[in-house]
């Protein structure tokens, strides 16, 4: 069981910038995201890309901004569940909360902030019949956790873009056949990753399907056939299949937290703006995810909530302890 | 100053709204600011994400070609038709007199 002051849900900007403003305040963090790596959107959507309206900065590049804010969080050395997503959120006792991943990770805080942006990253799944009655194991997954599961399988990846050529190209050596199914005759994936794979396609090592789409799987109890259509001449085949794993870039869901009791409204959740508070008392929601009048969508304002809420959850974990606020001008930046 | 025609198929309803040509907006933000919830708009209108895509069922004039980053970002999806588009990439300006759409977004 992981024990800190403050669970946050989403290690964004702003979930990141709120590790440095609870951190001046002496509370500890925990950081848990669905995404591999810290820097939510930022990281995983337009890394390269400049943002213009962080104050100070007139023009910084988005990975730049994360890797920046990871740096100035770094003195308060804050945590990571990172690849989990969080789905149970439980009220124990009077003042702690336990969240639990989908991994069933636990963590136990005496405040949660939930700094999700536009939701969980979940894979978009393509309209394959019966591809929801192969999930959890039977054979379609989202995502390649462990290749090794793929040693000696047929597997069919499904998608045009880097991470189906990449993970093709990489399967490859690990898996008895692999087959890509791609929906056109180009790709958009890097051109180096686009060369190799047509090289291996040469070799025979992997089956490459053009402009085909995939339109129906089955099996018994595990999944054993794919039916593959071409989009111009309208054939089908239909090949034997181990695993299929579908790559088609992933899309924000509110997800699991929808299910909170949480005031929500249009897929955001209803704060107080005197301090970012939710509903429920314990639980703060900052950045994106939250809504309020005149609420603005940038990460600045993130910032600013998620240096408000940070005063309120001290005041909330500390209710007789007496605090002032003090500048970083005069206290400095002093590490745990 | 003039007004854009939209015509907006969402879920089987229809409705046509007009725009000012002049609000320098993209067709992402006029949806979104009309409560359409399936258009999210995640990377802000950058053609990144493809959580605003749109089906483009008659145009007047003609569209402007799509850049290489829409067309990539387009074939990355699981379903795309041949009149697909980014609502981000569609200027609502004086290029534009009417537009009748299918409203996609992020599909459940």
């Amino acid at each position: 069981m992981i024990e800190t002051d403050i669970a946050i849900i989403g290690a964004g900007p702003v979930g990141l910038f709120a590790i440095f403003e609870a951190g001046l305040l002496k509370l500890r963090c925990h950081l848990i995201d669905y995404l591999p790596q810290p820097g939510g959107q930022l990281s995983e959507i337009y890394p390269k890309k400049p943002i213009y309206d962080i104050p100070g900065f007139p023009s910084v590049d988005a990975q730049d901004l994360i890797d920046n804010l990871m740096e100035q969080a770094k003195p308060f050395d804050p945590t990571f569940t990172l690849g989990e997503r969080v789905e149970k959120l439980d009220k124990k006792g009077e003042a702690d909360f336990e969240l639990t991943t989908h991994m069933g990770t636990k963590i136990k805080a005496k405040v949660v902030v939930i700094a999700g942006g536009l939701g969980v990253f979940e894979p978009r799944k393509p309209k394959v019949a019966g591809l929801e009655d192969f999930e959890n194991g039977k054979g379609v997954a989202y995502m390649v956790l462990d290749p090794e599961k793929y040693r000696d399988k047929k597997v069919i990846i499904a998608g045009g873009g880097d991470s189906a050529l990449d993970w093709s190209i990489f399967l490859a050596d690990v898996a008895k056949e692999v087959t890509l199914v791609h929906r056109s005759e180009t790709f958009r994936a890097a051109p180096h990753s686009v060369n190799t794979a047509k090289k291996l396609a040469e070799e025979g090592k992997i089956d490459l399907i053009l402009n085909s789409n995939i339109t129906e799987i089955s099996g018994g109890d595990m999944l054993e056939k794919a039916t593959i259509v071409n989009t111009k001449t309208e054939e089908s085949i239909t090949k034997d299949v181990d695993n299929l794993i579908p790559l088609f870039g992933l899309s924000p869901k509110l997800g699991p937290i929808a299910d909170w009791n949480l005031n929500i409204d249009k897929n955001a959740i209803e704060v107080n703006t005197d301090d970012y508070s939710t509903n429920i008392p314990g639980i703060y929601a900052i950045g994106d995810i939250n809504t309020y009048k005149n609420k603005l969508k940038l990460i600045l304002c993130g910032f600013h909530e998620a240096a408000l809420m940070s005063h309120s959850a001290f005041k909330y974990i500390n209710p007789d302890k007496k605090y002032t606020m003090k500048y970083t001008t005069v206290s400095g930046v002093s590490e745990f | 100053m003039s007004e854009i025609k939209i015509e907006i198929i969402n879920a089987g309803e229809e409705a046509t709204l007009m725009v000012p040509n002049d609000m320098g907006l993209n067709l992402m933000e006029f949806l979104k600011a009309n409560d359409y919830q399936q258009i999210i708009g995640t990377c802000g209108g950058m053609a990144l994400c493809a959580s605003c895509h749109i089906r483009v069922l008659e145009v007047n004039p003609q569209l402007p070609e799509q850049s290489d980053d829409e067309f990539g970002i387009l074939d990355s999806l699981p379903d795309v038709y041949d009149n697909s588009r980014l609502s981000c990439q569609i200027k609502l300006d004086d290029n534009l007199e009417s537009i009748k759409i299918e409203v996609i977004g992020e599909v459940e």
